[in-house]
């Protein structure tokens, strides 16, 4: 595997064996020093051109405990602010000797003009409102955990609810959960899917809350407001909000996921810690151990996957 | 001033037909044709034609030479040449120039470095509106005095019905015609591809189809209303193309031109995120290509025009939201038209010459049939070379042609423009 741009490139085979290697990473991170010198001496770049926290240092965090170098670039202190054009900026890091760039850029497709100027590994940590893959791939390894499946997730209904349109987590969750054989249904008004959705929809979450192992929310974002995709931040949240009437009409075993950060009051109207189901920590928790599972993937090519304690 | 010139051993398309003829130029005109003129002792020059097809000269309808404004990008010189290596005499400039070409100065500006070039005619088109801003008409008869006849604000629609209305009735009495990019300005906000499954799938904001097919609407209707001239730039949907149909068959006073992009390349092309494919409108389906190729095929479509956008490369490789649309087409049309379009050759030939050259109103001296007396401004293409495009090879100042390897068929050989070679085996000669 030479890049990760989107789940459809790695395709079902990619995911699989990065879920497996996701359990290893597990078990590292369980440990009292969870650091492992698996990619000692490769140099990974983070380049942020969008704001992002969680992102941001659950890679940080995982190319660390690969004892990867590090470099972490940030779009208010770069010279992009200068006038400096995306292709040079990606030329200049990549002259300093990187192996893997990291890049959350606010432009759908931006990982694949990237791809063209460097020889580097590409790991896209979200373009626009086209994919978000790690984001899918840690969603896939928490379902799968959290519902005890072994590998794939065939027959697991999920819904995911919100604002589908413009929704990278949401592209990538399509991806990923149908590869592993989940039945998706999109819960959104027209306004908020795209001309062509990837899957099935409905406008009723009420039909679909009683029917899920998986209710997944996206975050609404106020500025659609504006753009009269809602009438109003009250109605989006009367219609697809989750209650408590409706999470007490969830089912027992189901999980009540979220890719953050959260609004409170508008997408969820409960209290996370109140939901039985709800493994919101855990996505975050597992986020390290998917994207070091991607990390030595790509670049740890010929190394022994890191089983071992160190010495 | 040039000696005469012997176009030999190639078959002669226009308007008349087909047939095997020898071409004799001197002073600018057709001094005799036939076969075996006799004629190769008395010219200066030979030019071989073996093989290939003499035609009136092309004309683009569409193109940005970039001049005055953005002379880094393209100047009237660099698309005159690119457009003299596609086997095009005449060009019509977009008035999207900085200054835009709303008055007399500009546009005598825009003509004369074109005749300063010398490699083809260059026809400015006028703007509708002052600056392009849609808020008051531009000095249409002033400017038709000055020789423009296609007026567009292209760049821009017109987006106000009331002001387009106003355009066409004023236009009525004057001999012109006014161009309009179809596109409802406030469907395509932010919008970079085709609204479809792509779009959906690549996560970028859609163009829908139903932008276009509004505009040519309302401008279809506002025709009838008015009896104005009109002429639809670049259509692109299978719609569209339905609409303007109907809109001849009931009499409506409109032409329409597709660029060979549109009945070549699809949506499917930005899947790897390369703004060369980037252009306005944008790139759609299948069954909108096989609908343009059907609007050349019976006429609904009058002409191929390039809308030659060139971009330099740094702008081209900015994140595709917000990189600019538009892609070279001069030097490629013919290559891309005979290689995609399954048409007798004088239909293509029509497209590329006498049919944009009446609605550029120059049949007088572009798109003639070729005998004697006629201007001498043609074109000799071999209809067969398969070729491909060699970006650094261009003579266009910018290098975002979507055709990089891709074969086309059918390379123009030589150009005459005024009786003058000025691309002899596919070399400019200034």
């Amino acid at each position: 595997m030479k890049h990760l741009r989107s789940i459809s490139e790695i395709g079902v085979d990619g995911v699989q064996r990065l879920l497996e290697l996701t359990d290893t990473m597990v078990d590292i991170n369980q440990r009292p020093n969870p650091r492992v010198p698996a990619l000692r001496g490769k140099t990974v770049c983070n380049l942020f051109f969008e704001d992002s926290t969680r992102t941001r240092l659950s890679f940080e965090t995982a190319a660390k405990r690969l004892s990867a170098d590090v470099m972490t670039f940030s779009v208010g202190t770069s010279s992009v602010n200068k006038g400096e054009s995306l292709r040079d900026t990606i030329e200049t890091v990549a002259a300093m000797g990187v192996d893997a760039f990291v890049i959350r850029h606010g432009s759908s497709g931006v990982p694949w003009q990237v791809s063209r100027w460097t020889t580097a590994s590409i790991i896209n940590a979200g373009d626009g409102w086209h994919g978000h893959p790690t984001q899918a791939l840690l969603d896939a390894y928490t379902v799968r955990q959290a519902l005890g499946r072994s590998s794939g997730l065939d027959g697991v209904r999920v819904a995911i609810v919100g604002d589908i349109r413009h929704s990278r987590v949401a592209r990538s969750n399509v991806e990923v959960f149908t590869a592993l054989g989940a039945d998706v249904t999109l819960v959104a008004p027209v306004t908020l899917l795209p001309p062509v959705p990837p899957a099935p929809t409905t406008d009723d979450l009420d039909a679909v809350v009683e029917k899920v192992d998986v209710l997944y929310l996206l975050r609404m974002q106020r500025e659609r407001m504006q753009e009269a995709l809602v009438p109003s931040l009250r109605e989006y949240s009367a219609r697809f909000g989750l209650t408590a009437e409706r999470a007490r009409r969830l089912p027992e075993h189901a999980l009540v996921m979220h890719p953050g950060p959260m609004n409170r009051g508008v997408e969820i109207l409960v209290d996370p810690a109140e939901l039985p189901g709800a493994v919101i920590t855990q996505q975050v928790t597992n986020g390290v151990a998917v994207r070091m599972a991607v990390l030595f993937e790509l670049l740890g090519a010929g190394r022994d996957v890191p089983v071992e304690e160190p010495v | 001033m040039t000696g005469s010139v012997l176009i030999r051993g190639g078959t002669v398309v226009d308007r008349e037909g087909e047939r095997r003829a020898d071409v004799l130029i001197e002073d600018g005109r057709v001094a005799a044709i036939g076969d075996a003129v006799g004629a190769e002792l008395r010219a200066d020059q030979v030019l071989d034609a073996g093989g290939c097809v003499v035609a009136p000269g092309f004309v683009d309808l569409h193109v940005h030479l970039r001049e005055p404004g953005r002379e880094e990008v393209e100047t009237i010189e660099t698309g005159s040449r690119a457009a003299a290596l596609g086997g095009f005499t005449a060009v019509v400039a977009m008035p999207n120039t900085d200054p835009p070409q709303d008055s007399r100065g500009v546009v005598e500006f825009v003509r004369a470095r074109g005749e300063q070039a010398g490699l083809c005619e260059v026809l400015p088109a006028g703007c509708i509106t002052m600056g392009r801003a849609g808020e008051a008409l531009a000095p249409y008869a002033e400017l038709v005095a000055a020789g423009v006849r296609i007026f567009t604000d292209d760049g821009n629609g017109v987006q106000d019905p009331l002001l387009m209305r106003r355009a066409m009735e004023y236009s009525r009495g004057l001999d012109m015609v006014l161009a309009q990019p179809c596109e409802v300005a406030r469907l395509t906000q932010g919008a970079v591809m085709h609204e479809g499954r792509c779009c959906s799938e690549l996560g970028l904001p859609g163009w829908p189809a139903l932008a276009e097919e509004l505009m040519v609407h309302r401008d279809l209707e506002l025709s009838r209303l008015t009896g104005a001239r009109i002429h639809l730039l670049h259509l692109s949907t299978a719609r569209s193309v339905e609409l303007v149909r109907l809109a001849k068959a009931d009499g409506v006073a409109v032409t329409a031109e597709a660029a060979p992009h549109h009945f070549t390349l699809t949506d499917e092309h930005l899947r790897g995120y390369d703004p060369v494919f980037k252009v306005n409108p944008p790139l759609r389906t299948a069954d909108d290509v096989a609908a343009i190729k059907a609007g050349l095929a019976d006429g609904t479509i009058d002409a191929i025009a390039t809308d030659h956008a060139p971009h330099p490369q740094e702008d081209k490789e900015r994140p595709i939201d917000t990189a600019p649309p538009g892609m070279l087409g001069l030097e490629t049309a013919l290559g891309v038209a005979l290689a995609e379009l399954d048409l007798p050759m004088q239909d293509v030939v029509a497209a590329l010459s006498w049919k944009p050259a009446a609605i550029a109103g120059v049949s007088d001296r572009h798109g003639v049939p070729i005998q004697e007396g006629s201007p001498a401004n043609l074109v000799v293409f071999d209809p067969t070379v398969s070729w491909s495009v060699r970006p650094a090879a261009l003579a266009s100042n910018s290098r975002n042609t979507p055709y990089v390897g891709r074969t086309l068929k059918g390379r123009v050989r030589h150009t005459v423009f005024r009786g003058a070679p000025v691309v002899i085996d596919g070399v400019p000669q200034k």
